[in-house]
């Protein structure tokens, strides 16, 4: 399953926000991608979401496939729409 | 248990010291390409997760001592590193790499993270481009522990070690622990390179040059060293230790006849009074050189502040070091160097081209020029500590009347602005220019009527003048200041600087060579600036060499045409000035 959000937060998808969406991630079994026009990453490699270089406004789609995926997919949301606060 | 050996190497800062070695590799790490069978998958892929795992051990460590002993921001950093050390593409794609490639794992790890690198490298994003670093760095650090190289926590030191390596950095020694280091070892370098000058400004033992260093010497074999012979003996027996111990009381008396030149004057004993000043690159130097009586500061480096960091130190960071040296030399001058970025010199943050040949390329002041804004907040943050104490600009490498000119605008213009501001500085504020340019030396007529001092800077007027890298270590033998050219362009400068009456330093490291500083002295050279331990021992020889003896010297050796000669008779004339020790030396020419 998936949704598509859009990055609310000043700095963009900077290291310390990055940072939050992929720790996260990886508490979740289930696989979770963040996907841009052009590219996709895996949500828990800090690595491949900074190097999405989502800055403010970016539109990005997540996706969850697993046993949690729900969960999953709702926290990151939330967080992302929060803005990581 | 390594046996006894000696090992002969450049002497580059005096002192006697013994201590373990502590070894740390700075090469940069060399990575085979091994090709291995299926059935060796299993084993590259736990070589790997073990290596990973101790990245993350260590990272955690420097992270929990961070926080204690620094903070919790700066301990965010270290944080991000063990997030990428673990990330699981690097890992994914590492074990693919192995798998499918059949390739030894830090083949595949260096070429993965390369790949990142390379990413970061190319985006827009200016903080994104600067995560190339962290990415370059959690790389080092595991491909570290796949090759077992070691690497120690500098700034944390439990007991005393001579520093080892192939190379030490302007950064590892400035954030060393100072109090446990007692000598540094390098296999390149020669008596210029910055292992030397910062081991002669922290008055520790320093020998360059030894061949194949990581070969010879493993971290906890107790070395010897001699800085003064350039003589490193790897463990000492019973009767070397003892000779050991023998020497070092009987430098340690040398030291201490020290003792009564301070406080003192430093004047020839007909009259001639020169000042001796000491060259430093921090506050710890500072105290260094404060306790060995200096007169005032005659160079004061500030590339150091801009290095071993993410970003340049602002206007403020800077003002209030700048105010603390001023305060702490209460009064006596303090002559502050603009950035000499560049050269073997290097800052990554500022992206700086890679060049050909860098010691002729963007460097010291052509770096100013080009990216103002560096200039400018460095100039100011002086103009504003100016009122703590005599302060005295100075700019390095320029080379001619143009560019001198076009500085000094841009020096009025950080004035006007700052009164505009209403910010207070001292307007009377010198300003001088470092000679280290064969064209700037030749026209130091010139360059004269327009500033208020002359620096001279022999380490690199010596290079340029003779055209040899001072850093290769195959042309020693001919980087030499006794090379009756460069001895020219020295009398040159000096008596330019006399006619128009400013004044004249040199700065450079003949400036505190024992031999040199009669003949400087003959030369009329008024201001001669050292590392701090250079200080006394230079006194004491100004203290028992007359002017007038001086001055036939330096005419006599302006005479002789090769350096051979003219270091043998400066050599002769040390040594027969140390055996009559108190008594008038005899100076003239046999």
């Amino acid at each position: 399953m998936e949704k598509k959000v859009i990055i609310l937060n000043d700095q963009g998808l900077h290291a310390r926000p990055a940072g939050i969406l992929v720790k996260a991630a990886s508490q979740f079994k289930s696989a979770v991608e963040i996907k841009t026009d052009k590219k996709a990453a895996n949500a828990k490699s800090l690595m491949s979401v900074m190097g999405l270089g989502l800055v403010k406004g970016s539109e990005i789609t997540i996706s969850a496939t697993g046993e949690d995926e729900v969960t999953a997919l709702e926290t990151l949301v939330t967080l992302i729409n929060s803005k990581f606060a | 248990m390594s046996s006894l050996l000696l090992l002969k190497g450049i002497s580059a800062a005096p002192g006697l010291a013994m201590a373990p070695a502590l070894v740390i590799d700075t090469r940069p790490l060399i990575i085979s390409k091994k090709v291995i069978t299926l059935s060796d998958v299993a084993t590259e892929w736990n070589r790997l997760e073990d290596a990973i795992s101790k990245s993350q051990h260590e990272l955690s460590e420097i992270m929990e001592k961070t926080k204690q002993q620094v903070g919790e921001d700066e301990a965010a950093i270290f944080q991000a590193h063990i997030m990428l050390v673990s990330d699981p593409e690097l890992i994914d794609k590492t074990k693919n790499e192995i798998k499918d490639n059949l390739v030894n794992a830090e083949y595949a790890f260096q070429k993965v993270s390369l790949e990142f690198i390379a990413m970061f490298d190319a985006m827009d994003d200016e903080y994104m481009r600067e995560r190339a670093l962290d990415v370059k760095d959690i790389s080092k650090r595991v491909l570290r522990h796949l090759l077992n190289v070691q690497e120690a926590d500098l700034s944390n030191l439990s007991e005393e070690v001579v520093l080892v390596g192939y190379d030490l950095t302007p950064s590892q020694i400035a954030t060393m622990d100072k109090s446990k280091v007692v000598a540094l070892i390098t296999e390149i370098g020669g008596k210029t390179s910055h292992t030397a000058i910062m081991a002669n400004s922290l008055e520790i033992a320093a020998v360059v040059g030894i061949k194949d260093v990581a070969a010879q010497i493993k971290s906890g074999d107790l070395l010897v060293v001699d800085g003064n012979s350039g003589e490193v003996i790897r463990s000492p027996d019973d009767s070397a230790i003892k000779k050991f111990n023998r020497q070092r009381e009987h430098y340690q008396a040398t030291i201490k006849s020290y003792e009564s030149f301070k406080g003192v004057a430093s004047k020839t004993p007909d009259g001639k009074l020169v000042k001796l000043l000491a060259n430093v690159a921090s506050l710890d130097e500072l105290k260094t050189a404060i306790r060995n009586d200096a007169e005032g500061i005659g160079l004061f480096r500030t590339e150091f502040l801009y290095m071993n960091r993410l970003n340049s130190p602002s206007e403020e960071e800077q003002f209030q070091i700048y105010r603390q040296v001023l305060e702490q030399m209460k009064n006596r001058p303090v002559t502050i160097r603009t950035i000499d970025i560049g050269g073997d010199k290097e800052v990554e943050y500022l992206h700086l081209k890679k060049e050909l040949n860098p010691f002729l390329g963007v460097r010291a002041i052509r770096l100013c020029m080009q990216r103002p804004e560096l200039f400018i907040t460095q100039l100011r943050a002086m103009f504003r500590a100016s009122i703590y104490g005599k302060l005295k600009i100075m700019f390095p490498m320029i080379s001619s009347l143009d560019e001198l000119l076009e500085v000094k605008l841009i020096v009025e213009r950080v004035k006007e602005e700052l009164t505009q501001e209403k910010i207070k500085f001292d307007s009377q504020v010198a300003i001088g220019i470092m000679i280290e340019i064969p064209s700037a030396a030749i026209i130091s007529d010139i360059l004269a009527k327009h500033v208020d001092f002359f620096s001279i800077g022999t380490n690199d007027l010596i290079q340029y003048v003779v055209a040899v890298d001072r850093l290769n270590e195959n042309l020693e033998y001919l980087y030499n200041p006794y090379n009756p050219a460069v001895l020219r362009l020295i009398n040159l400068v000096i008596a330019n600087a006399h006619k128009e009456g400013i004044e004249v330093g040199m700065c450079g490291s003949v400036a505190g060579k024992e031999e040199m500083i009669p003949l400087l002295l003959g030369m009329d050279l008024t201001e001669f600036s050292m590392s701090a331990g250079q200080i006394l021992p230079a006194r004491k020889i100004i203290s028992s060499t007359n002017y007038k003896d001086a001055k036939k010297m330096a005419s006599y050796v302006l005479s002789l045409s090769q350096a051979k000669e003219i270091e043998t008779y400066l050599h002769h004339s040390q040594a027969t000035s140390d055996l009559s020790s108190n008594l008038s030396p005899n100076l003239s020419p046999t």
